[in-house]
């Protein structure tokens, strides 16, 4: 492999929109282009996505964009969008491939680091210099400071522990690359996409969040009116999840969204270690829970014990 | 068709680990070990695969010190029919475990490989994803749901969005998310029933393959402490505060 510095970003979207976890992952590509010196090249895989190759051109810190536009990429199956990484990558320009730490990016990026025989660093949270970064393991509860030796580091990127890069400013120019014919090994068959008002939970300011407390889908409307008065997100916790109360992309946690809002709110939640590791860096924690010794108070910074039934309504009410 | 599932012995998902004095490691001695949660679910996954009919032998694999056997009998009492060991010292990367497995898989040429989405030690989210990568198949990774339809498999995965499907040529690699299924746990009689069922032991050197680190850790720290919080009496005081004290409303 040569010995090249260019920096590859791989953009999310879905053909119409780049994804705000981009945004995030280019300021991680910005910090390392601040210790590397390498070019920052974004590219995009996928099929009639102009759209979305308008919208990285006008970021400002991107250098050059390359462009893979294919049938067979239109659902951006990671079989077929790991060998146009690859084909990019073989020549050894690169010294570092970057994409979020979204389900998008943690399907595709090991794919992507066994087929060019190097380690993956996952979800970094800081970078210290060019083949040094920081990652937290064990759910958060430790953070390992780790350095590769491979030549090309293929990072996933935790978004919430980065700022957006600006959107506007830019003219990168893009250039399309030759796209080899489908892998034949996976096909789409249909998604079922949650379909809301409110923001998406990995970017907004607020977020409600309800867990086993709430006892019933049924009573998350609730939760759902105190989140209009504020223009939050909804979340859940992984026993709200898997008691069926609400479906798996509200899950807040070590193995769901990991996310990092002004204010978090928590309502019946206990707090078990794999829900903070989702939640605890957010900026302000409220906690309203019946049980005092429940130990979502140890990282709330305003704690509230009381019934939920009572407080939402009065909380909605409230908010006027 | 046989299945081969992959798991690991990590620190019980009920522990809070704490970060050794010397900042080198997190400390791991005399504490309570399990396997990896989602490795269970991609036993239960595979031991119904064969209760249904579709897989005819479930081979289960873990890779580690000798003490890693005590999670290959608790899955061969889950009903796994034979298991084996790859003995190394410590915990290789995920890349050195998948060339590890695709070893295995070249050996054994299972129809399907099922493995945890993550272990909850490290967090990496890796190696299902570089095994398909290594042996050239498809990858259903955090599937919440696996159904065989003649040569192919549909897999329903959790994304980010909502829920995608997709349908995969076999043989593939299919990672579990939480909600695939409910692992069931071992009766005594199985327990003892799975003392005796095969155990085989082999090395890195047997197979070929180089684990060497691509990593180092220079070290490992505690995440920054949050400051204690207080107590509010009412919704009022609640709102008062957020909107005056910490400014967020």
């Amino acid at each position: 492999m040569g010995a090249g510095n260019a920096i590859l970003v791989v953009a999310e979207h879905d053909n119409s929109q780049l994804k705000a976890a981009t945004l995030n992952t280019l300021q991680a590509a910005v910090e390392v282009k601040a210790q590397s010196g390498g070019a920052i090249e974004l590219i995009i895989c996928g099929q009639a996505c102009n759209a979305v190759v308008e919208q990285a051109a006008a970021l400002p810190d991107v250098d050059r964009i390359m462009v893979a536009d294919a049938e067979s990429l239109a659902h951006q199956l990671p079989e077929d969008v790991a060998n146009v990484l690859i084909d990019q990558l073989r020549g050894g320009e690169y010294g570092h491939l970057l994409a979020s730490a979204t389900t998008m990016g943690k399907n595709l990026m090991p794919r992507v680091a066994a087929l060019m025989d190097v380690a993956q660093i996952s979800e970094i949270t800081e970078v210290v210099s060019a083949d040094t970064f920081i990652r937290p393991i064990y759910a958060g509860n430790a953070l390992a400071k780790v350095q590769s030796s491979d030549a090309l580091k293929v990072i996933t990127v935790r978004s919430t522990a980065f700022a957006a890069v600006a959107e506007t400013g830019g003219s990168a120019e893009a250039i399309n690359l030759e796209t080899t014919s489908a892998s034949g090994l996976s096909s789409f068959i249909g998604e079922e996409l949650s379909v809301s008002e409110r923001p998406e939970l990995t970017s907004a300011r607020i977020i409600i969040s309800g867990g086993r407390g709430m006892q019933s889908g049924d009573n998350f409307p609730l939760l759902e009116a105190v989140a209009d008065k504020m223009g939050a997100a909804v979340g859940a916790s992984r026993a709200a999840v898997d008691s069926g109360f609400v479906s798996n992309d509200m899950q807040v946690g070590q193995t769901g969204k990991i996310v990092a809002p002004d204010l978090y709110i928590a309502v019946g939640i206990s707090g078990a270690i794999q829900h903070l590791a989702g939640m605890k860096d957010s900026k302000v924690i409220v906690a309203i829970n019946k049980d005092e010794e429940a130990p979502i108070f140890n990282v709330a910074d305003f704690g509230l014990v009381a019934d939920l039934f009572e407080v939402l309504p009065e909380l909605e009410k409230a908010l006027g | 068709m046989k299945v081969l599932v992959a798991i690991k012995r990590v620190v019980d998902a009920n522990v809070k680990v704490r970060v050794k004095a010397d900042n080198s490691a997190v400390e791991l001695a005399n504490i309570k070990m399990a396997i990896n949660p989602f490795c269970e679910i991609a036993i239960e996954e595979a031991i119904r695969l064969k209760e249904k009919g579709h897989a005819s032998e479930v081979l289960v694999v873990s890779i580690g010190p000798d003490t890693c056997q005590e999670q290959l009998r608790t899955a061969l009492a889950l009903g796994a029919d034979r298991a084996l060991q790859i003995k190394t010292d410590e915990s290789p990367e995920p890349l050195a475990v998948a060339k590890l497995l695709k070893a295995v898989v070249d050996q054994e040429q299972p129809g399907m490989v099922i493995l945890g989405k993550q272990s909850i030690d490290g967090d990496n989210n890796q190696t299902g994803q570089m095994l398909a990568a290594l042996t050239g198949m498809p990858q259903g990774t955090f599937a919440s749901e696996v159904a065989i339809e003649g040569d192919a498999l549909q897999v329903t995965r959790e994304i980010d969005g909502g829920l995608q499907k997709v349908s995969l040529k076999l043989p593939a690699v299919v990672t579990t998310d939480l909600r695939l299924n409910e692992p069931r746990y071992a009766s005594l009689p199985n327990i003892m029933k799975a003392k005796r069922k095969p155990l085989e032991t082999q090395t890195p050197e047997d197979l070929g393959i180089d684990i060497s680190p691509r990593l180092t850790v220079l070290e490992v720290t505690n995440p920054p402490e949050r400051a204690a919080g207080i107590k509010v009496g009412s919704v009022s005081e609640l709102v008062e505060k957020l909107k005056n004290d910490a400014g967020v409303l």
